[in-house]
């Protein structure tokens, strides 16, 4: 029964965080800050600029300089079941630095106290301070490091010398090319390479800043490790890479969270995950993507182009993607993993929530090569207003893993009669002793559960979102316990104004 | 406690008239009985006094001690002391029964300006009350309704009436699906909340629930009306007659 009081402690604090929230995007607020912009557009020129304001050797500008030549020949997917006017891509600045940071301040506590409090709104802690994590075992200390990048750049990264103590590298991707070449130049581009796709290749030649994560072998990571997005400036675009080594036998458990001011003018973010997991190592990467998703007419929102993937390159590497997606005007994005190493483990939980005017493409790949591989999905679509809400997923079993499996449930949820969810699985098995089960469900948001939690005192909107929670409580599960209690509160408020 | 008058309700969709003009006073801390045939508008009765959707009143109201409520919305009326017990409870996957019955609980104490209950003192009344309803951990944990029995689901309805602590209480063929012991278990938990202040309406079909849930006042519904008001003979007399009897002498 004791582990029922933390559960409904939890629910309980939620509907209390939902309704102390109003106003439909809470982070649509903007720092007034002066920045430096590199000039608008794209070209080698720029592409060399970002590399030299970040301090990069020779070899780093010469793999963007490649990358952008690539990215010239490619073309835009338009496979996506998403529609949105064309992007001028020599109309965005790539480039966007706070004037302060143009020393890069030795620590935090020298870094412009406007950009700390544009954190401290954001409720992100810079100060290394253990976070007390709500109702779960409050007598135990926890702790999460943060990387804060705010437009093109890492601002800093908390409780670097503890994580050091441990043997983690946890710094920003451009502090990492400068301090730790070696490890960067074996792995980057190795998972996502600079040629995969539009978006990935672009992001090849411009990205700007990010984090970077080395966990060294046998080494379970002291704390969660978190990077928090801000993209603050307008017509900018925000390209960060974000690049995860887990060594042999390693654990991280690792955080993203991403907001943006509300303007009338979309905005494209385009970023890069790779991820590497050597043999019996564990990864969880969670994110909570809270973008401006636009406006009720569909004005405004940020693009977000992202590819995101993970190589269990060793036997028996683990990994887990989670993921609440309930901003951005136009998602693309499909955290995919390759299960590469014998007995390796792919998990995808996907929570997708589209309202009003926004579009979602969202899903994974799990591609298996080695021998009695697994791999499971668990997908959960809700559509609410008129939006449009896609899971597309492929999973492959190449002829040498033989004995794997792969288990896909894909629920989708309808609230009201003028949106849509669809749901578009590839499925490839090249061998005989492979396993593929896919379920897929398709249900709307019952009128009698409505009036039954109604009939007992809660409003429609409180009814909505206990009815939701419930929908997507296998992923709510998979999350963190700060990452839960925040997309619990986010499933609700995304779904303001959704009935009625 | 509750007075409808004059109640006339059709269907929203279709222009048929449910309700025919329904008189009825639950005075505070009494028992009344609805019987009534199949058809005679027995659960649309208890659908509008709590707000569903679907019903149009074209005439009459219905006070709640000294409220009007068909205009209030569902969640209004429960604040105001409304509850009714569901023939077909709802299954919610996913929401914990204990989560949905703090939320409940906490959604009527805030909508009366109340504090809303801690966490502890909440989980301290909700192991008393469902222990006397044989309630076990397990049925508190799983979500709500979902793979529960009928006797189960009836159970956990009465659970709610019990930590919601209404003023009136409708029980809409509370009996439905429910063998003997089932039953008996039941109208003890109903029996429990019966304090002199605390009115109910039961809806029945058959007269056996009042064997055990013993009601002051029972009235025959028929088509839209209420043909016949008496004393607990009433329900026997249809047990032994049936309704035709009844309808004969109206009709």
């Amino acid at each position: 029964m004791d582990d029922v009081q933390v559960k409904d402690g939890v629910d309980a604090e939620t509907v209390e965080a939902v309704q102390s929230l109003s106003g439909t995007y809470k982070h649509g607020w903007e720092t007034e800050i002066e920045m430096e912009y590199a000039p608008k557009g794209v070209n080698p020129d720029i592409v060399r600029l970002i590399s030299e304001k970040n301090d990069e050797p020779e070899w780093m500008t010469e793999w963007r300089l490649a990358a952008f030549e690539r990215w010239m020949q490619l073309k835009e997917p338009t496979w996506a079941m998403v529609d949105y006017p064309e992007i001028d891509f020599q109309d965005i600045f790539y480039y966007a630095r706070p004037k302060s940071m143009e020393e890069k301040p030795k620590s935090l506590d020298e870094v412009d106290p406007k950009l700390l409090e544009t954190y401290a709104k954001l409720g992100i802690p810079l100060k290394e301070q253990a976070l007390l994590a709500g109702v779960e075992a409050p007598e135990e200390e926890r702790k999460v490091a943060v990387d804060a990048v705010f437009d093109s750049v890492s601002l800093g990264t908390t409780f670097q010398d503890e994580l050091k103590k441990a043997g983690v590298i946890f710094c920003s991707i451009s502090e990492a090319i400068r301090e730790h070449p070696e490890l960067v130049r074996q792995y980057l581009g190795t998972v996502v390479p600079v040629s995969d796709n539009f978006y990935a290749t672009l992001n090849s030649a411009v990205f700007s800043d990010g984090s970077f994560v080395y966990i060294p072998p046998n080494t379970k990571c002291p704390m969660e490790l978190s990077t928090y997005f801000r993209i603050n400036a307008e017509n900018t675009g925000q390209f960060e890479r974000t690049l995860i080594i887990a060594d042999k036998g390693s654990y991280v458990s690792y955080l993203e969270g991403c907001t943006a001011p509300k303007r009338d003018t979309a905005q494209l973010h385009a970023a890069v995950v790779e991820i590497v997991i050597l043999e019996d190592a564990e990864v969880k990467y969670s994110t909570v993507q809270n973008w401006f998703p636009g406006d009720e007419d569909g004005k405004g929102g940020i693009y977000n182009f992202v590819t995101k993937r993970a190589d269990c390159r060793g036997d028996r590497a683990k990994v887990m993607w989670t993921q609440v997606e309930t901003g951005s005007a136009v998602t693309w994005k499909y955290p995919s993993c390759i299960l590469r190493g014998d007995d390796s483990q792919g998990e995808f939980y996907s929570i997708a929530i589209a309202n009003n005017m926004q579009q979602a493409d969202t899903g994974t790949k799990m591609i298996h090569l080695g021998k009695n591989t697994k791999s499971r999905i668990v997908s959960k679509g809700i559509s609410a207003g008129k939006a449009q809400n896609t899971y597309r997923g492929q999973v492959t079993m190449h002829p040498k893993a033989k004995e794997s499996r792969n288990y896909t449930q894909c629920d989708s949820l309808l609230i009201g009669d003028k949106c849509g969810a669809h749901t578009v699985p590839y499925i490839e098995v090249k061998n005989n002793s492979s396993r593929v089960e896919h379920e897929a469900t398709t249900s709307k948001v019952d009128d009698d559960q409505l009036f039954y939690c109604r009939a007992r005192g809660m409003d429609e909107e409180e009814a909505v979102a206990l009815v939701v929670n419930g929908f997507c409580k296998e992923v709510l599960q998979a999350l963190p316990m700060e990452f839960a209690m925040e997309a619990q509160a986010l499933v609700a408020i995304s779904l303001e104004g959704s009935v009625g | 406690m509750l007075e409808i008058k004059n109640l006339h309700v059709q269907l929203e969709e279709e222009e048929k008239q449910i309700l025919k003009g329904i008189d009825l006073k639950v005075e505070t801390g009494k028992v009344h009985a609805i019987m009534g045939p199949n058809g005679s508008g027995k659960s649309t009765t208890s659908y509008v006094l709590s707000g569903r959707d679907g019903y149009e009143v074209t005439e009459g109201e219905a006070i709640l001690d000294g409220q009007s409520i068909l205009d209030l919305e569902p969640e209004e009326r429960a604040a105001a002391g409304l509850f009714l017990a569901f023939q077909y409870p709802v299954e919610i996957p996913g929401v914990g029964n204990m989560t949905f019955l703090r939320t409940a609980v906490n959604a009527q104490r805030k909508a009366r300006g109340q504090d809303e209950l801690s966490a502890g003192d909440f989980l301290k009344e909700v192991r008393a009350k469902a222990k006397t309803l044989k309630i076990d951990a397990d049925m508190l944990k799983r979500p709500v309704n979902v793979g529960f029995s009928g006797g189960e689901k009836k159970r956990n309805e009465i659970l709610q009436m019990a930590m919601l602590e209404p003023k009136m209480c409708i029980l809409d063929e509370t009996d439905s699906g429910l063998d003997v012991d089932a039953m008996k278990l039941v109208a003890e938990g109903v029996n429990a909340l019966r304090d002199g202040e605390r009115s109910f309406l039961v809806i029945t079909h058959y007269q056996r629930l009042l064997d055990y849930i013993k009601p002051d006042v029972v009235h025959i519904l028929y088509d839209g009306r209420i043909v016949k008001t008496g004393g607990p003979e009433l329900a026997l007399e249809v047990e032994k007659n049936g309704y035709a009897d009844i309808i004969a002498e109206v009709a």
